[in-house]
Formats: C-alpha cells, structure tokens, sequence
C-alpha cells in the first residue's frame, strides 16, 4: 500500500444534492452541539457515493465548511482510511477481494477477467472511464468465496466466465442480480444441509 | 501531594502530573520525542518507555498520570531493552545521513541513539523514501528524517493557530504536510524548526551555513518589536549566522516570532562601513575626523534652537541618554524627538504608555477589549499570549476594528470612536462588561493613538477605568502596544518635547524651521528636505541615510551592549555578538568623541560611568512617578472618526528587516498567496 493518489483532474464545485444535504444534516444531529465534526466519516461516505465514488478536494474543502473544521483535518482522514477514493474509479467501481480464502478459490482468475474486460491495471480506468477495478482485503464473505463487490452490491460464488458475464452486463447498463451465482440463498450449504438435521429451524 | 517510589527513591510530587513529569522533578531523566512541555500530549513516539510494578508491559511515562504509591523503575533491563527496541524502530526507516543534515550536533535521535541505538541494524527491507514537500520560504523539509512525532502539527494548532499541518496516510505511508504544500500562514510558523527533535523540519535560510559547535553563543534582547523576546544570538566571526529563542516564561516563553529570528540576514546587507559626506549629490568615503571637523564647523554656525535631533526605532538607551546629554548639555538644544509620527503621548506617569498588565497578566485576565491594534503584526508573541489565554480561560475578546484573522475569535465591532463614547458614559454593553470583569484588559494600539479624537479616547478612557477601579495596586487595566523596541527607552528617557501630546519637534521639521537635523538611527521619516543638513548615524543605508548630507557610521543591536526597554517596562540587556563592521563604532562612542571634538570634552569617561549615569536617571525618574500630579481638568475634544488599522509592512519595519532578504521572501510568499486567490 502506499499513499493515495490525487487526482490531477478535480471538479470547480462540490454541492450536496438536496437529499443528501437532508441526510448529511440528520447525520450531524446525532451529535452533540459543538461536536459536529465526529460526522466527518459519514459524511465524506456521502460524498463518495453522490460522486461517482471518489471525493474531490473541493468535495473536502465543502465538507471542512460544513462541520467547521480546517481543511487539513478533513483531508487527514481522507487519505487515512482506504475505502475513500481520491481519484476518478468510474460509475462501477469494481472491488476484488484476494485474501486468502478468495484466493484459495480461485480470486486471481476473477482478476484476470477484470484486466481482460476493463483495463490492464488496478485503479485504472476502463476506456470509456465509467468503470475501474481494484484489489482489496477482506470484505467478509468468505463463505462464499471468491467473490466481487460492485459499488454496493456483493457478487459471490464466481469463477472466471461468471464474472465475464457481469462486468459485461454492467458495463451494457443493466442490473445483474447480487447475491450467491450457484443457487445459494445467502450462505446457506449448497445442495442442502448436512448437519443439524433433526433441527427445523437451524 | 502525591507519595512515588521513583527508582526505590521515596518522592513527593504534586497532584496532576505526569509520571514523566514526576520523573524530571526527581531528577531523573527521560528520553522523548514527541513529548513537549508546552504542548499536549500525543504519546507516540514511545521513547520515554518506564517499568511501573504490577504492569506486565512497559507504559509511556508522557501519557500516564502519576498515582498515589506508585513503584516507577526507569533503570531496569527491561526498560532499557523496550527502549532499544522502540529506537531500532525509528532508526529502521531514518535516513544515515547525518553528515549532510544541518540538525547534526543539536539532534535527540543522535544523542538519544547515542545511549539506546545499536550498531547494527537488523532492517534489511528498503528504506523508505518520502518526498520533500514545500512549506514557505523559511522551513525546509527532508521529510525521509521524519519520525512522526507530531511535534509540528500540535504546534501549528496549538499555539501557532493555523490548523495547516498535518499527517496524511497511514502507517509506513504516513507523512507530515502541509494541506496541498501551500506554505505555513504564520508570524510563528519557524518555531517548528526548533521543535523539530530530528532533521525533518530545518531552516531553509541557515542551510549547510554552520555546524553547532563552531558558532559563538551570545543570550541578548531582540529588537525587532517592542516586546524584547530573549534570544541567542549564533555568530560565526563577524557573522551572525542565526538567532534562537532563548526561554524566558515571563516574556516569550519558549517561541519567537519569524522576523526576529529570519531578519538577521539583513545585518550583512547595506551596511555603513564608512563615514561618507554628500558632495553635490554623491556620496563620497571620508575620515571620522573629518567628519567630526564638518559637524563641528555646522554646530558652530548654527543657532542652538535651530538644531534638532530624531532618535529611531532600534536605538539602545546609552545612546539615548548620551545624545540627550549631548544636546542638552553640550548644544543647549531641546529639540529632541522620538516620533516619526503625530501619535499622541501623555509621559506625565509612567503607566500611561506601558503595558501595565504585563505579558504574563493577560493569561489571568478575563476579558480583552483592543482599541486600534493588530497585536498579530504589532507584537506577535503577545498575540500567541492572547491565544493562550483564550484557550485556557476562553476569554471574551472584542475588538474595535475587524483586523482581520488572529488565530482566536473575537467580536468585530465597526471601529468608530462613538463607540468609546458610548462606553464611558455607560451607554454600551462593553460598560457593563468592563465593570464585571475582574481583571480586564484595555489594549490600545499605536493607531488609535495618532488620530485626532485619540487624546479623547486615550484619557476619557483611563479616567473611567480609574472611576472603575479597573486601575489600581493589584491590577492595572490600561495597556499600550508600542510599536519598537526603543520607545519605552525614548520615553522613559524623556526623549521628546510635547505640550498635550503634540509632536511639535515634527511639526517644526515639516515647516522647514532648523538648519541641523541630526538623526539618530532614523529611518521611518517622510520629510521633504529643501536647505536642511540632515546628520545621520545608523548601521543601514536605508532611507535615512538617503536623505543624508553626512553619514556617521553605527552599529546595530548585535554589535554592541546596550540596554532596552519593553513595551512592559522591563530592563533588559543585549550583548554584544558581534562587531561593527569597517570604520563603524558604537553608537555611543560617536556621540562621546563627538563632544569632544566640538566642546574638547568628553561627556563619560567609559561606557560603565554612561551605564551608571543612565540607571541614576532611570531611577530617579522611577521615583519622580510616585508624585500624585495635579489631575486637571483638561478639554478633550471629541470627533466622530473611524479607527484605521496602518497597514504596515511587517516584513519590512525597520532597516534590518528591508535589509534581509529573507524576509524579502517572506513578503513575496504573502503577496502571491494573495493575488492567486488559492488561500480559500
């Protein structure tokens, strides 16, 4: 890992739509008076989410205005945490989890089919720039490795073409389902259970 | 109090301590890092590891509060060894370039790895690499040295007041910047290059110039503004290489403001090295004697009321009082003056142009009200003072005029002089909350005094803190900010002629009515000169010496042993580092040898007979002030008027300043941040 790089291209303006102005308000508000800038975190989230996943710096200055805080201190944890991007990922943002259990199933041909379909390297983007892809740590489904996360939706129970096919559905605009893609209902045991049997509701 | 047992020794320290602390008052020291007393506690370089009985793990003595019975050990194996473990970690990633790093000789990690280091280093990984990154012109960064202290950031949001730097990254990645590497925005911003325990964070000015241990090591007074910050002054030869803070709780503390320490550059540039006289319009090298011959001959032609004499802003008391002897004694003139400007001074007592409350009463005062001043620019530690206070008591601070940021909020009011009406006839708010305030501060800057209402403001003012009880034994409310270092001298030395007030000295000189001008370190004079012989004495050839027939040669503060007093009334003493340079002399060897070309007499003998002669005077003027002086009732004249705020050039107030070209830099940062607009 190493330090995050800012893009050199960066928006004039930043403004909160009128929702999330909504939003990010309720969010100060579980606060204390005077201590508004606890929100910090949530509200750079909601930036990155209304801006195609990425926070630029006018996006932090706006923030730092926001909760009345100095530019310095937002930008600290902006660079600090790693699910804030600093630099364009596109509309779908695709995040690859490689460790271990991932990539005892099999992770790195998931990698394969992103640098096929989308660019040659992590954290590039594709060439129509809506999409780019990442690999990252764990992100807690490793029962149903390997698996993808695109923006917020989990992809799991992948190989190679299966992942193919998504990225290639996403990138037409359409909406593949989330979830497990061999049959699973969450991470229930595939062709049914096999232990607590005389159990109904287990 | 509190019972410890520090290294099996039975000690009794004060409640809300730190085990550190606790330690450095047994006597014991600790090594550290981030750990400083002036700022808060951050707890992460881990250096100052101790053993505390029934802890199974080593404890970070900065960040543990000392308790009732506790067995502190700082001298075992296992201490030592944590030690040595957290310093082959910061020793993992720290550059060996201890040769070509200026912090060599003056740096914790060497002497600390000097007692805890290993000889060889286990870290075969690559050596991080982490790239420079721009801070202004007077702090250059190696950031690869850095240790992650955070020693800077909480200086910067602490005292400094610009919450600019900080820590972007994590973990190896982490680096220390400033938000976008725009420089730092502060009148302090170089004190993190003292603070700075490794090389990260050194002075861009004194690059690769000197090696600590060869430069020769002076404590003297800065005079850079009127609130006589100690320093060190660190010469190499003739030279002065740097100034540092020395500490002094009761003045500067522990800080000093970016000019005084970057204006020294400007005592090598420009200097006077040589008597010259004005041969039709050229100025042209010449001997003392004949110089003293030429003055000789003008005093001799000239009317004594026709003479007059303008001191300077950098000028010590010796000088002071041995001019003064000279034109009262010697050229039976008293035409003597002090001010380049038309501000308004009431010398009858002396608190009437002190800062009465002293510096290290505004930290126990509960409410601040500045008329007329910018203590930013006007006297920069005292702002940092102010800051303190707010931090500490949150102290309410209003403000007369917007000025601008002062790094703590205060209420902006419109700056008109109605408003000193309303309060002293109790029509304000601000009344009531003088008269609440236990201990407040009435701050008047030079630019409320150099108004025409300011006599109105200056006096109806100090008659209702009197009415108050706001000025008495315990607690004196009225404070003045004088501009230089020298005005407190000047006044105390009675080194003016007024009736009311008025500079009339100035009002003469303008109206053309003397034929001899002498001035004295002068160099602040806006004078249109027709037939006048303008004398200048000074160490710069600024714009003093430009309107000059005759050029006498001097020598700054660094040169020389010369008393000044703050803008608090304190008497200090600068040393000499250094000498003048070329033919110059001591300022106050010139007036003496002076005298005695023109009157064959010399006025003292040496400089300890001028020394004692000043202090008998400083003395009995002292007493003169007990005297209870007839309060008349004179006519204050009101006039509806807003208070300006001078904009004045702070990189360039005196000719040491325009004469460096550090802060020539300083000044061109400030004004390129301005016109690009990229401060917001």
């Amino acid at each position: 890992m190493s330090i995050k790089k800012i893009s050199k291209e960066q928006p004039e303006n930043f403004e909160f739509t009128s929702k999330n102005l909504e939003t990010a308000n309720k969010i100060i508000k579980k606060y204390p008076k005077g201590k508004q800038q606890s929100a910090i975190m949530a509200l750079l989230y909601l930036v990155q989410s209304q801006n195609d996943n990425w926070i630029p710096l006018t996006a932090m200055k706006y923030v730092a205005k926001f909760l009345d805080m100095s530019y310095i201190k937002v930008y600290e944890v902006a660079t600090f945490y790693s699910m804030y991007n600093l630099s364009p990922v596109g509309k779908h943002f695709i995040q690859i989890c490689t460790t271990t259990p991932c990539m005892i199933r099999g992770a790195y041909k998931l990698v394969e089919a992103c640098k096929e379909k989308i660019s040659p390297n992590e954290k590039q983007l594709s060439k129509d720039k809506t999409c780019s892809w990442m690999e990252v740590e764990c992100l807690g489904a490793c029962v149903n490795a390997p698996m993808i996360q695109i923006n917020n939706d989990y992809y799991e129970d992948l190989d190679k073409e299966k992942t193919l096919k998504i990225i290639d559905q996403i990138l037409n605009g359409e909406n593949p389902k989330p979830g497990s893609y061999r049959g699973r209902l969450n991470s229930e045991p595939e062709n049914n259970r096999k232990t607590l049997m005389d159990i109904k509701n287990a | 109090m509190l019972k410890l047992k520090i290294n099996n020794k039975d000690v009794e320290v004060e409640e809300g301590l730190t085990v550190l602390q606790a330690c450095e008052y047994a006597g014991v020291e600790i090594p550290k890092f981030c750990y400083h007393e002036k700022l808060s506690i951050a707890g992460n370089c881990r250096m100052c590891l101790v053993e505390i009985e029934k802890s199974p793990k080593p404890i970070a003595s900065c960040a543990t509060p000392a308790v009732e019975g506790m067995n502190i050990k700082t001298n075992t194996s296992f201490v030592e060894k944590a030690r040595k473990g957290v310093m082959e970690f910061l020793l993992a990633n720290h550059p060996l370039d201890c040769p070509v790093c200026d912090q060599g000789g003056e740096c914790d990690l060497q002497d600390q790895s000097m007692l805890y280091g290993i000889d060889k280093s286990r870290y075969k990984e690559n050596k991080r690499a982490v790239p420079e990154k721009n801070m202004g012109p007077l702090i250059k960064t190696i950031m690869t040295r850095c240790i992650h202290c955070t020693r800077c950031i909480r200086f910067a949001t602490e005292v400094a007041g610009v919450p600019e730097l900080g820590a972007i990254g994590r973990g190896e990645d982490m680096q220390i910047t400033t938000y976008l590497e725009k420089s730092m925005q502060s009148e302090l911003s170089a004190n993190v290059i003292d603070l700075c325990p490794v090389g990260a964070l050194t002075s861009k000015p004194y690059v690769f110039e000197a090696r600590p241990w060869e430069l020769k090591k002076t404590e003297t007074i800065d005079v850079m503004d009127a609130v006589g910050s100690n320093i060190r002054v660190d010469t190499y030869g003739w030279e002065v290489k740097r100034v540092l803070p020395k500490i002094n709780e009761d003045i500067n503390g522990e800080w000093i403001s970016d000019k005084t320490r970057y204006a020294c550059d400007g005592l090598l540039n420009q200097r006077l090295d040589s008597p010259f006289i004005n041969r039709k319009g050229k100025f042209t090298k010449c001997s003392w004697k004949e110089a003293f011959e030429l003055i000789k001959s003008k005093v001799k032609s000239t009317e004594p009321d026709k003479i007059c004499g303008i001191s300077g802003d950098l000028v010590n008391m010796e000088t002071l009082y041995i001019f003064k002897e000279f034109f009262n004694k010697h050229l039976n003139s008293k035409n003597l003056e002090f001010r380049n400007d038309y501000i308004y001074i009431n010398p009858e007592k002396r608190e009437n142009y002190l800062f009465n409350s002293s510096i290290n009463g505004i930290e126990e005062s509960d409410f601040i009200f500045l008329i007329g001043t910018n203590p930013k620019f006007e006297a920069t530690i005292l702002n940092a003072r102010i800051r303190k206070a707010y931090l500490k008591n949150k102290t309410k601070i209003i403000s007369l005029t917007d000025v601008g940021d002062l790094t703590y909020p205060y209420t902006k009011l419109d700056g008109k002089t109605d408003i000193i009406k309303e309060i002293i006839n109790d029509q304000h708010s601000i009344s009531s909350i003088i008269k609440e305030a236990k201990k407040p501060l009435i701050i008047f800057g030079q630019s409320s005094l150099s108004l025409k209402s300011s006599k109105y403001i200056f006096e109806s003012i100090k008659t209702y803190l009197i009415k108050n009880k706001k000025i008495s034994e315990n607690w004196n409310s009225l404070n003045i900010i004088s501009d230089n270092a020298s005005t407190i001298g000047n006044l105390d030395l009675g080194f003016y002629q007024t009736i009311d007030g008025a500079n009339q000295v100035l009002e003469n000189l303008k109206n053309h009515k003397y034929d001899l001008v002498y001035l004295l370190g002068q160099d602040s004079l806006e004078f249109n000169k027709q037939n006048e012989f303008i004398i200048y004495q000074g160490s710069h050839g600024d714009k003093g010496a430009q309107i000059a027939d005759l050029i006498l040669p001097g020598a700054a503060y660094t040169e020389q042993n010369g008393y000044f007093t703050n803008l608090e009334g304190k008497l200090q003493k600068a040393y000499k580092a250094s000498y003048p340079p070329g033919e110059s002399k001591e300022d106050w060897l010139i007036i003496n040898e002076l005298t005695q070309i023109i009157n064959e007499k010399k006025i003292f003998k040496n400089k300890e007979e001028l020394e004692s002669s000043m202090l008998n005077y400083l003395n009995l003027y002292k007493e003169k002030n007990f005297k209870k002086t007839n309060s008349e009732k004179i006519n204050l004249e009101f006039f509806s008027e807003k208070i300006l705020i001078k904009d004045k050039d702070y990189y360039y107030s005196n000719p040491i300043a325009r004469a460096s070209k550090t802060m020539f830099y300083c000044k061109n940062e400030k004004i390129n941040l301005k016109s690009t607009g990229t401060e917001g």
